[in-house]
């Protein structure tokens, strides 16, 4: 396998519950991320899924230090991202960029596309010099399949799918090394999202960028992503290659959340394995002791309610999963 | 549920001759904007039987939501106008009653559940009253047997504790929640058609599951007729009779749904199809439809995917596509369907990736 890139350990960000308004007293906090450890390998894209609010953008924001940690490490190139500042955190962010969820909001409206894309460089002057800089847009524009005529454009003249190549051609601006994406391709029509995607790809191959690709559908992250992290209520509950985690799940959650994802094949229902979770997530407030899936998880029994299962290899497979019980699965795809 | 006995008898009859619920035929609508004239609806038939589903399948702007709107007698009017066709409902051509009468059989009659259940409920209102809103008005029940038929409702769509949950705010459920509440609204005077427009597209996939889930009990267990308006091929897999795809406004292809995905007989449906990843399948690199959909103000000469159809010959450019039959129910808009659905012609493009 690949060096690693960036390995995080037990990150947590907490976000305060304050009542009152003049003088706030914190009555409790928001456990968004609560202790994430994962490692990204140099040329890989890393897979995070999860349910709405389990924290997968929040775990982006901190790492681009958006939102600062409560605690923990990210550690790239030999320097924690966490404690980065002045110059190490303006030379981090030229080489870990984000690309953002919607192409609707995410770029602004009064910019052209020229001026949103060579941006970068304003904050970053070193990496172009100023009259080169029209030239490299056009570049970057071409690259991802824009054609580079229509630099002067505003956004609303683009569609969906060309926003968000706008947005990845931004993030390219810099050549970072590590590219976030956060749900890239959610707001966009299947016919489109194949296209980004494919684009996303070509990319890594020709640029050895590394991903965190965060989702919701799981089927783009089984293609695109070499391994994938299954994140519960601010926990990574299962971690492995695609196969371990589509062919091979041992947690629970995962079987859960494999289960319910409707394939486009009519016949698919027959040799699968049902499983419906009842209920909702709970708050992210108060988490339930031991074991944070508990109060959906078919399996549980008395440890689950005592012991906080740690993220460890068990014995039904090798990869890393948080569950008392682990068991292969292999019917739930 | 012995109140929920719908079918009503003229339904079972209807589905025993096989007379259609309802049938929209060559339906166009316009929307006349100060950008021009939108043509969005570009005559658009299909029937649907008592107790069938049938799904819209298609990608955003193609006109499934228009549709709908169109049947249901809410279409935005300005600017959106209906300029050609018939909806009949039991026959009766309903773009063509008194409007009282039209009243009368939406909502109560063909019910529709919307994708956003969040702006479609009101924030002001507890959901029991919502969900009895039109029992106590349309049929004058009291306030004491419209709470009892809510709880009813509830628990027919599964909500947990209802009789607790009555007085709660729309704000204080989840949105799976708040979706049952939605369909709980849609059931209320037993509709023999539901609409049901991405009924499941705001929701995480575990509750995606358990609202399709519901509706496909709710649809065993009361007869009512679905049409589930979606552009996920995989919930229409799971639960459609049938499938209509809409491109630019029209029905494009028509099949049962399990000829639709073995053997696809248009371009655009094996387009579609090549276009999504397998969760089953790491795949190789994804095919693509190339291009974008039609600006409904100009749409393309002859057949309007001819842009961007790898199958495309000249004739497509100049000769709008014949509606052809394949058999069994199977329709689709190409003029090479015939050749597709045989296998006779492949996608001749992107063959080496
Ligand atoms: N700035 C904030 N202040 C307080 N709570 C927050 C803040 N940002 C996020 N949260 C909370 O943290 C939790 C995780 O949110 P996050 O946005 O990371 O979820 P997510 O996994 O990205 O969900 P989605 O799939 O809906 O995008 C949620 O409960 C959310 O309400
Ligand atoms: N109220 C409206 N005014 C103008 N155009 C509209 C209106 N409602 C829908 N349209 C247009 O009609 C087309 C079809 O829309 P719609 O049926 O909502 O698509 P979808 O298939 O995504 O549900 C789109 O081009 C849309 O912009
Ligand atoms: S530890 Fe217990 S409750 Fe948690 S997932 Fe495993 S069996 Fe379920
Ligand atoms: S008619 Fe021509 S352009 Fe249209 S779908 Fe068929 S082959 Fe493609
Ligand atoms: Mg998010
Ligand atoms: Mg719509």
């Amino acid at each position: 396998m690949a060096e690693a890139i960036l390995t995080v350990t037990d990150l947590v960000k907490h976000f305060p519950v304050t009542r009152g308004i003049v003088f706030k007293r914190h009555i409790a906090s928001i456990k968004a991320v609560d202790g994430v450890s994962l490692t990204l390998h140099r040329g890989e894209t890393l897979g995070v899924v999860g349910e709405s609010g389990c924290g997968k953008s929040t775990l982006a924001k901190v790492l681009m230090r958006l939102e600062d940690a409560t605690s923990g490490t990210a550690v790239y190139n030999g320097q924690d991202i966490m404690s980065l500042r002045g110059e190490g955190l303006r030379r981090m962010r030229r080489q870990v960029q984000m690309v953002m969820q919607d192409p609707y909001t995410s770029l602004n409206p009064r910019m052209t596309v020229g001026d949103i894309v060579g941006e970068p460089f304003e904050i970053h002057p070193e990496v172009a010099p100023r009259g080169d800089r029209r030239a490299r847009v056009r570049e970057l524009l071409d690259l991802v399949g824009l054609n580079p005529e229509h630099i002067n454009r505003y956004p609303h003249q683009f569609s969906g799918g060309q926003r968000q190549r706008i947005g990845i051609a931004r993030a390219l601006a810099l050549k970072p090394e590590i590219i976030i994406c956060d749900e890239p391709v959610s707001a966009l029509d299947v016919s489109i999202q194949a296209q980004v995607v494919n684009l996303l790809e070509s990319l890594q191959d020709e640029m050895g960028l590394s991903y965190i690709f965060i989702a919701h559908d799981l089927s783009v992250v089984r293609h695109i992503c070499d391994r994938v992290a299954v994140m519960y209520l601010g926990r990574i509950v299962e971690i492995g290659t695609d196969d371990e985690i589509y062919r091979r799940p041992t947690h629970p959650y995962t079987q859960a959340l494999l289960s319910a994802v409707p394939l486009p094949d009519p016949d698919a229902r027959e040799h699968r394995q049902i499983i419906r979770l009842q209920g909702d997530v709970p708050s992210p407030q108060n988490p339930p002791s031991g074991c944070r899936f508990r109060t959906r998880c078919w399996k549980a029994t008395e440890i689950c309610v005592r012991e906080d299962p740690p993220l460890v290899p068990r014995e039904a497979d090798p990869h890393p999963s948080a569950c008392h019980h682990a068991e292969t699965n292999t019917h739930v795809v | 549920m012995g109140r929920h006995s719908a079918p009503e008898a003229d339904d079972a009859a209807a589905a025993q001759t096989g007379e259609p619920l309802l049938q929209v035929d060559d339906l166009h609508v316009e929307f006349r904007t100060g950008d021009g004239v939108a043509h969005v609806i570009n005559g658009v038939s299909f029937d649907l039987r008592a107790g069938e589903t049938l799904a819209v399948l298609g990608e955003s702007g193609s006109g499934k939501s228009v549709t709908a709107q169109a049947v249901m007698g809410i279409l935005d009017t300005p600017p959106g106008h209906v300029t050609r066709g018939a909806i009949r409902f039991h026959g009766e051509d309903m773009l063509r009653m008194s409007g009282t009468r039209r009243r009368q059989i939406r909502g109560k009659r063909i019910a529709m559940i919307f994708q956003d259940a969040l702006s479609a409920l009101n924030p002001v209102f507890t959901v029991g009253w919502q969900i009895t809103e039109t029992l106590r008005k349309r049929e004058g029940m009291s306030k004491k047997d419209a709470d009892e038929r809510a709880v009813e409702l509830m628990d027919l769509v599964r909500i947990p504790a209802a009789r607790d949950r009555l007085k709660s705010f729309p704000h204080q459920f989840s949105g799976g929640m708040r979706q049952r509440v939605m369909i709980a609204m849609s059931l209320a005077e037993r509709p023999e058609i539901i609409i049901a427009d991405e009924p499941t597209t705001a929701l995480d996939v575990t509750v995606q599951a358990q609202i399709m889930d519901l509706l496909g009990d709710l649809r065993r267990e009361l007869g009512t007729a679905l049409i589930l308006i979606t552009h996920d091929m995989g919930v229409v897999a799971d639960v459609a009779d049938r499938i209509a795809v809409m491109y630019a406004g029209r029905i494009v292809e028509h099949a049962d749904v399990h000829s639709l995905y073995r053997n696809p007989a248009h371009p655009y449906t094996i387009g579609l199809l090549d276009s999504i990843p397998r969760l089953d399948d790491k795949g190789k690199r994804l095919r693509t439809i190339p291009g974008l959909p039609p600006n409904l103000t100009a749409i393309p000469s002859g057949c309007p995917f001819h842009p961007r159809c790898p199958f495309a010959q000249d004739i497509c450019v100049t000769r709008v596509p014949p509606n052809m039959d394949l058999g069994g129910g199977r329709r689709s808009e190409c003029h090479f369907a015939d050749r597709i659905v045989t296998g006779e012609l492949t996608r001749p493009d992107q063959e080496d990736e």
